[in-house]
């Protein structure tokens, strides 16, 4: 028997009359930031941005007890990412695969050049980003909210990291693609900064762009990295009734 | 999620909570049969079909609900499938390890999954489709952000909340073929309301709803699933110290009581 | 040229001032500029800029007074968790001299004891020590976990806030600098003075803290609040190096246990070390 699924309900981005929601080209979609939302971690941020639901913990630093790992002169930086089975339009069997498996190996690649690990010797900071929700670009999202969770945990960094993706969507390069768009556009490419002097830690991309659309997708994407950047400080900021 | 480091929890705690309670108190100024403050939201992600939030004190969960075509049991060929899995996350606490479910977090889920499926709070006999061939299979996720004690109780009523908060999309049959109709959702179909009140064992007494620091101390554990009429649908004592008679009789009196007002926090 | 304002809170990565200005605690400098490394509240002395931070563990220094938790027991000596990432332990030999006893008759896991940090190596191994008076095992009370950032706050300015505490509610207080506070009284007076540090950790980078602690008191244990004559004393200092001399003193009215080993019984002063905090938490050092 064949199951035959109806919806007539899809949400179509890539008609020719432009984005959804009357986005624009250089427009990211609304986002929310929360610092401090959790009691027992060290430091946490629960992030919304279009239907992105992205909660982050950091516990540390503390003592590894996975003494191969341990460094003698700084802390090292261990980071999990994770999509909860319910998370997706299919759900999605619990435990990790080798997408969550890559995504938490770059994802601790751009948070790791903004701590200051030299100061916490023979220790580690575990840092934990949970997908609730996905709708495009949630490893992005995931950093970002893990930025502002180290930050909420106290440990000292030059700069916060900030994530942001940009793309190619119905031929035109785009900030911020939506779920709709990756997956039916025809490049992305996600990028982590550090806002204050521009220097990237994060760089992936998939898909077809020449040279100048790669330059132009890469200027959108540190303008958003920015933007967001803003509201990474106003979340902090909020948490102390500012 | 393995329990690592196993916390030791300090002499002066033990005895502190412990002396407390031989006093009729509680650290946090709480009643024996309070509970803390309870917040549930449902419909919170909007990609499960059902979902829910339940907080009790600073306990976490988020719950969905996701239905998917499957066969059924071949010892039930006419009735719909429940299945319950629980994450403990590492983030929830800091001796909570990454890794496939261990004991605790195993426990959680047949004890909550034993608590609907007994309390018939799902009317699984409508979820067949095909009898012997296709049955619906509702996938209850329970993903434990926060821990700060009783993690029973909030995932029992996260999880019905998550259930009556569920819809699934009519079903035709045509030709061969299942058609999924998602532009038209009915409810889950849902009988009855189970929820389950825990209680500690400290100094002699039982109090409900234990506090991170009340389950570190206590020697012993009860959990007790009530259902809308009154009966007992689900038990599981935890702990390493035994129970006596009359503490089991008293905390499934006091669980009809609670589990009745816990009852009006549903929607 | 200075970007910020005193007492303003700043993120990570923020410039808070160019060359003009030296770089403290809580900052480093970068192409000459002054950038916090902290979330944290800017803390402008003459021409040196720190930032206090408002979240942190615990990092042991040799002179601290600290609160531990004996977690485990090996040949010759205690192990204990000070609530911070880096473990402490207690050699025997510091307890016993020359005669060899067994250890765990002495002190147990889940014991509670009062220490001094004795030394801290290059790698961060913590050696602790019990000789000092005032120092030795908890017996009752109960036990609060604060932010260590906050304990100055808590302790106030020549003791005043800590003092305020202990005079109302008639209890013992000790305050580790690794943010664990033992309380030991009346029940509901522990209570109370659980609830009081609490709140102060909760507030301690606002203004008005100490009448509200005050009114808090008087609330608890049912009474008008009393102005007392050494308000003046405080500053609305929130929690900057200067507020508070990291004074670890005990009430005069404590029933004395047995001395025998090391149990916490003499009423004194204990006065760690003064230090301004300059060495592995100055960035400026660590500056790239």
């Amino acid at each position: 028997m064949i199951i035959i699924i109806t919806n007539t309900n899809l949400n179509s981005g890539t008609e020719t009359s432009g984005r959804a929601n009357n986005r624009a080209f250089d427009e990211l979609r609304n986002m929310k930031i929360e610092a401090g939302v959790l009691e027992r971690a060290d430091g946490s941020a629960y992030l919304e941005i279009g239907g992105n639901k992205v909660l982050a913990a950091v516990y540390g630093p503390r003592e590894l007890f996975v003494r191969r790992l341990m460094q003698p002169n700084k802390a090292v930086l261990r980071c999990k990412y994770n999509m909860a089975p319910f998370s997706v339009d299919d759900r999605k069997r619990p435990g990790p695969d080798r997408r969550s498996v890559e995504i938490s190996k770059i994802a601790s690649e751009a948070l790791t050049p903004a701590v200051f690990l030299e100061k916490f010797p023979r220790s580690t900071i575990d840092v934990f980003i949970e997908v609730l929700e996905a709708e495009g670009g949630t490893r992005c999202a995931g950093i970002t909210a893990a930025s502002v969770a180290l930050a909420d945990a106290g440990i000292p960094m030059r700069d916060m990291v900030v994530a942001c993706a940009a793309g190619k969507s119905d031929g035109k390069v785009v900030l911020d693609l939506s779920e709709i768009e990756d997956k039916e556009g025809e490049a992305d490419l996600p990028i982590a900064i550090m806002p204050r002097t521009g220097e990237i830690t994060l760089l992936q991309m998939d898909g077809h762009l020449t040279e100048e659309e790669f330059e132009q997708a890469l200027d959108l994407a540190i303008n958003g990295c920015k933007i967001i950047s803003e509201e990474q400080k106003k979340a902090i900021k909020n948490r102390y009734g500012d | 999620m393995v329990i690592n480091m196993v916390h030791i929890v300090p002499e002066i705690i033990k005895e502190s909570v412990t002396n407390l309670v031989k006093n009729g108190e509680r650290t946090d100024g709480r009643a024996f049969d309070e509970y803390r403050e309870i917040s549930l939201e449902t419909g919170v992600i909007e990609k499960a079909e059902g979902s829910a939030r339940v907080k009790i004190g600073n306990t976490q969960i988020v719950i969905g609900a996701k239905p998917q075509i499957g066969a059924p049991f071949s010892d039930t060929p006419n009735v719909g499938v429940l299945m319950t899995n629980t994450e403990l996350l590492p983030m929830a606490a800091p001796n909570f390890e990454s890794g496939p479910p261990d004991e605790n977090s195993v426990e959680l889920s047949r004890v909550t999954d034993r608590c609907i499926r007994e309390g018939k709070v799902v009317d699984l006999d409508k979820l067949c489709i095909v009898p012997g061939e296709k049955v619906w299979m509702v996938f209850l996720d329970l993903h434990v952000v926060d821990y700060d004690g009783n993690l029973m109780d909030a995932a029992v009523l996260g999880s019905v909340a998550a259930l009556m908060n569920t819809k699934l999309p009519t079903t035709k049959i045509e030709d061969d073929e299942l058609i999924l109709d998602y532009d038209n959702m009915i409810p889950l179909p849902i009988n009855d309301t189970a929820l389950m009140s825990t209680f500690a064992k400290i100094g002699g007494e039982m109090i409900i709803d234990p506090s991170l620091e009340e389950e570190e101390v206590m020697v012993a554990r009860l959990s007790v699933g009530i259902t809308g009429d009154g009966s007992i649908c689900a038990m599981q004592k935890g702990g390493e110290q035994p129970l006596n008679k009359e503490e089991i009789l008293k905390a499934v009196s006091l669980a009809k009581i609670k589990t009745a007002e816990l009852r009006k926090l549903l929607p | 040229m200075i970007f910020v304002e005193d007492k303003e809170i700043v993120i990570p990565g923020d410039i808070l001032a160019d060359e003009e200005y030296n770089s403290g605690r809580g900052t480093f400098k970068e192409n000459n500029k002054v950038c916090s490394s902290l979330v944290g509240l800017v803390a402008i002395r003459d021409k040196k800029i720190s930032v206090i931070p408002l979240q942190s563990k615990y990092i042991p220094k040799r002179g601290d007074v600290v609160i531990g938790e004996v977690t485990d027991i090996r040949f010759s000596m205690w192990n204990l968790d000070i609530n911070s990432p880096y473990s402490g332990f207690l050699p025997a030999s510091d307890v016993f001299g020359k005669e060899k006893r067994e250890l765990n008759r002495t002190f147990d896991v889940g014991d509670v004891l009062f220490l001094r940090v004795v030394d801290v190596d290059e790698v961060k191994k913590v050696k602790l020590g019990l000789k000092g008076r005032g120092l030795g095992k908890f017996r009752g009370g109960i036990l609060i976990n604060i932010t260590p950032t906050k304990v100055p706050r808590l302790i106030g300015k020549k003791g005043s806030m800590i003092n305020m505490i202990k005079d109302e509610t008639r209890c013992e207080v000790i305050v580790g600098q690794n943010g664990v506070v033992w309380v030991k009284g009346d029940p509901a007076m522990e209570r109370v003075a659980e609830k009081v540090i609490n709140m102060i950790e909760e507030q301690a980078h606002t203004s008005g803290l100490t009448d509200r602690v005050r009114e808090m008191l008087a609330t608890l244990l049912g009474r008008e609040p009393e102005i007392s004559e050494d308000s003046e004393l405080e500053s609305e200092d929130t929690g900057s190096e200067d507020t508070g001399s990291g004074d670890i003193s005990e009430s005069e009215d404590i029933v004395s246990e047995d001395t025998e080993s090391g149990d916490v019984s003499e009423s004194e002063e204990t006065e760690p070390d003064q230090e301004n905090n300059e060495d592995e938490s100055d960035l400026s050092k660590n500056e790239g």
